[in-house]
């Protein structure tokens, strides 16, 4: 398992270089540039909008801004925000434990929803609950966050006046009082994304209990005179997780990545929002940051999953 | 409007009959601005009379929490990097500049003890310099005390090329030097009639000499102080997360007595123009809300929950339509739309004159912009005597048709006009924003009936307002028949706003599009006028120049003004706020305050 891993990662590494370039040329070739504001004002002579151009290296060809990108990004040096002119790893860092907050504890939430949900419908198959929970799940996945965001504050914030639709990072209570305050303004954002998420591990784990649940074994449990919630427990749920935890650490990357609407919705200072922030200001350095870190978590996760998969289920040999 | 009648109405102002706003309401109206007409009252001796600004709280502090929220986030704190409005916005906060400027073109003294005038030997005989005294007593957030030599450290670290500063077209051609701890004075090359601009308003924040003075030039951006700022203002610096928040509090020692009457201030950014009016207007979450780019119908029904009100302040923006005098489908040497062409249809000035009839401003301001918008402020608006008879706007569609008619373009089989075989169709292009997709319609519709095929295309903003050399759909490139934007006028004064039409300032290949003057419209008696007015001392002199610039600009029907956009707020009911539409929404924070 141990070669196997390290031959995984030197393959991702061109493709991680193959990753960047495309990201790289894509965004240099994409129209639009981040002095465009100062280009319809006249208080900006042109020859200083020129100046900065040449400063911020906008004007050299795509690929030698590509290298010079590529050779500072491995001495760990990310470069700056053209819009804020500080430093990119030190604009990601301020919005990670935000994301990390919300988008977590959305997942958290979707799991304690999906598993005794799914698993409940499984064992029941085509029940008055099962029914109902595979309804829910549709209209779940089939209502984009936007609108249940929308939906929500539009109950919970211009109706009933309960919950705040503004999130801000910076709680000025302490104490109790803060975790009231931290608590209340996350139930909108989470439940939103939570329930998203929810709905489709929902359908995967209630089709991998069922795919289980009637093999020969479990009708062994059974007939061995084990209790039900034992058989279910211990034999059945077990193994029909192992496609549920790949399917999970796959979703890992997005975590990190942020909820892009979400954020942008509830004003939540993530890594979601500030990837849109970064394009609609052609803020080149921030997006290219945020991309990239992105796609390299998801190749980690990619051979996580892949390596967490064999390690549950040994049938699946390395080579 | 002529130079005698200008002078008869400022002798009207003098003499009490005509209130200064009204008269600063008609040099708005002939496409002056605010400051500028002040600047004429003040020269012809009838003193700035800053607006009073009422403020009730007998002390400073106890007004809790203040909440602001900026639907763009604030990504900067320096005044003198901000790109955008919402920047300046963030900076206004800490830092201060030497004097604002009111709604009616008051000069308002913040860190200058008195405006300079005559009377007062502020500004010399010959325009070309002009001193400042600051108010003594003013300190830093740091404790240290303001002095000459910040201000002139201001001026040395906008002007610096490699600083980068968005302010330096304010610095670069001016002088400032120290005369005693407490007064400079700014020279100017030649001799300026407009001298209130370096260190006035948005551009004039005065940054601390001690703080900055290591980071002047190349390593602009490596200055701790970027990122927390050390100013004069009504607030301390607490914590700031770009693209997020902005925290402050109350600074003790602030320089006027018994302001600021907020204890702490959080200014949160993000979100979208349509909740964050509803979080001041409906929820009554926020105290303020900037720039609420929102449809004046959403706006009327959010205001109906009556927990604030919409404040609408006139500026000088004005959307306009403008026709090229070139022609974009012919390539010379190169370049389309150059200035060795003339345009096929709109050189034609009926052409031009049946479009300026077309376009209905009434129905764009009653539909599309509701109390945001006033229709062509520049010339309908303006009193029966000022209205000359060449530059009268109107909505009349048979009018248009006769003039066609007249001119010999004759109805084809397809109801589209033509003349020597050249039909009348042209596109007509902007950005990609509702009220203007709508504003597009509403010309196409009307041009349709006086037998003119418009075809419309939008380029998205970021596009569209870039100045990408490649890309042919920017502004500038004018690749077009007709197009439609906003002008912003940074400066209060019009003598780089006019230069747009300026014949040398032509977008051109050549200069990489940088140029100014994007219709390509030239007139040789524009730039001599222009070359006057640069020179022209007298205030009075030099602002009927201008308006007679704006007349035979837009008299040429080549430049359409539709509407005059107004900037937009919501406020809390509780809260009172004071508002310039010449300088930053936040230009008197330290007098915000909120009814018990």
């Amino acid at each position: 398992m141990g070669k196997y891993t390290v031959r995984r990662l030197v393959i991702a590494l061109p493709s991680l270089l193959g990753i960047s370039l495309i990201l790289f040329v894509l965004l240099a070739l994409a129209p639009g540039d981040p002095f465009g504001e100062l280009a319809t004002n006249s208080n900006i002579p042109p020859e200083i909008r020129e100046a900065l151009r040449v400063k911020f290296g906008i004007d050299d060809p795509i690929l030698i801004r590509y290298v010079r990108w590529l050779i500072a990004m491995l001495h760990g040096d990310w470069g700056f925000s053209f819009a804020s002119r500080i430093n990119v790893d030190q604009l990601i860092l301020q919005r990670v434990p935000t994301t990390l907050f919300v988008v977590g504890s959305s997942q958290i939430l979707a799991l304690a929803i999906a598993l005794p949900v799914g698993v409940y419908a499984a064992m029941r198959p085509y029940s008055i609950f099962d029914q109902i929970a595979n309804t829910m799940a549709f209209i779940g996945f089939s209502l984009p966050t936007f609108f249940t965001g929308l939906l929500l504050i539009l109950i919970f914030s211009v109706n009933l006046g309960w919950l705040p639709f503004v999130y801000r990072a910076d709680i000025a209570a302490t104490g109790w009082q803060w975790y009231w305050e931290s608590f209340k303004q996350a139930i909108m954002p989470v439940a939103v994304l939570g329930l998203f998420q929810a709905a489709s591990y929902t359908r995967y784990v209630r089709s991998a209990v069922l795919d289980v649940i009637r093999l020969d074994y479990v009708t062994t449990a059974r007939s061995k005179g084990l209790n039900e919630a034992k058989v279910i427990i211990k034999h059945v749920v077990r193994n029909a997780l192992i496609p549920v935890v790949t399917l999970v650490a796959l979703q890992m990357p997005a975590v990190f990545g942020g909820a892009i609407v979400t954020e942008q919705i509830f004003r939540i200072p993530g890594i979601g929002s500030l990837l849109i922030t970064a394009i609609l200001a052609n803020d080149t350095p921030v997006i290219m940051a945020v991309t990239f870190v992105f796609a390299c978590l998801v190749v980690v996760f990619n051979l996580m999953a892949d390596i967490i998969y064999g390690w549950l289920d040994p049938r699946i040999s390395y080579r | 409007m002529k130079e005698r009648e200008l002078r008869d109405l400022i002798a009207d102002v003098k003499t009490g009959r005509l209130s200064r706003r009204a008269f600063v309401q008609r040099m708005i109206a002939v496409g002056l601005t605010a400051p500028m007409a002040g600047m004429m009252l003040s020269q012809s001796g009838v003193a700035m009379a800053a607006t009073a600004i009422p403020y009730k709280p007998a002390k400073a502090g106890g007004g809790g929490l203040l909440k602001l929220l900026y639907w763009q986030a604030i990504t900067l704190l320096n005044p003198h990097f901000a790109i955008g409005t919402k920047d300046q916005e963030g900076s206004r906060i800490f830092y201060e500049p030497l004097a604002g400027w009111d709604g009616e073109g008051n000069l308002v003294p913040v860190l200058a003890a008195e405006i300079p005038s005559k009377e007062n030997d502020g500004l010399s005989e010959d325009g070309r310099s002009v001193v400042w005294k600051l108010k003594r007593g003013v300190k830093w957030h740091d404790g240290k005390p303001l002095t000459a030599d910040d201000v002139v450290f201001t001026w040395e670290y906008a002007r610096t090329p490699e600083t980068a500063t968005v302010t330096i077209g304010s610095y670069k051609d001016v002088k400032v030097e120290k005369i005693d701890d407490f007064t400079v004075r700014v020279s100017f090359a030649k001799p300026t009639p407009y001298w209130a601009d370096a260190f006035v308003g948005t551009y004039g924040m005065i940054i601390p000499k001690h703080l900055f003075a290591d980071y002047i030039g190349g390593k602009s951006r490596d200055a701790p102080t970027n990122l927390k700022p050390v100013g004069t203002g009504p607030y301390l610096f607490v914590d700031f997360k770009p693209g997020d928040l902005v925290l402050a509090k109350r600074n003790p020692d602030y320089h006027v007595p018994n302001r600021p009457h907020f204890d702490t201030l959080e200014v949160k950014g993000g979100g979208d123009a349509v909740s964050a009016a509803r979080a001041v207007l409906q929820t009554g979450e926020y105290d303020y809300a900037w720039n609420m780019l929102v449809e004046d119908e959403i706006l009327q029904r959010l205001e109906s929950a009556g927990k604030g009100t919409v404040r609408i302040t006139p500026s000088g923006n004005v959307e306009f339509i403008m026709l090229n005098s070139t022609d974009p489908a012919v390539e010379v040497d190169g370049e389309r739309a150059s200035r060795k062409t003339r345009h096929p249809l709109f050189s034609d000035p009926a052409v031009r004159q049946a479009i300026g009839l077309l376009i209905d401003r009434a129905s764009i301001e009653k539909f599309i912009y509701g109390r945001a918008g006033v229709a062509t402020a520049n010339f309908l608006n303006n009193p029966e005597r000022f209205r000359s008879k060449n530059t009268k706007f109107e909505f009349n569609i048979e009018k248009a048709n006769a003039i066609l008619e007249a001119a010999g373009w004759k109805k084809g089989a397809d109801g589209v006009r033509a003349k020597d075989g050249k039909a009348l169709k042209f596109v007509f292009q902007t950005s990609i924003n509702a009220p203007r997709q709508k504003t597009q319609a509403i010309v196409k519709q009307a041009c349709q009936k006086a037998g003119i095929d418009v075809e419309l295309k939008s380029v998205v903003g970021s596009v569209f307002f870039s100045s990408d050399t490649a890309n042919p759909d920017t502004y500038p490139h004018f690749y077009c028949d007709a197009q439609m934007y906003n002008t912003t006028m940074p400066q209060a004064d019009p003598q780089i706003f006019m230069n747009q039409y300026l014949s040398w300032e032509t977008a051109t290949r050549e200069n990489k599009w940088q140029g100014r003057n994007v219709s390509r419209w030239q007139s040789k008696e524009y730039d001599e006028i222009y070359k006057q007015a640069e020179q022209e001392l007298d205030a009075v002199k030099r602002a009927a120049m201008y308006i007679k610039l704006n007349e035979m600009v837009v008299g040429d029907n080549y430049i359409q003004p539709i509407i005059s956009r107004a900037r937009v707020a919501a406020v809390k009911g509780s809260v009172t706020a004071h508002f310039s539409g010449w300088d930053n929404d936040l230009w008197q924070l330290a007098s915000w305050y909120r009814e018990a």
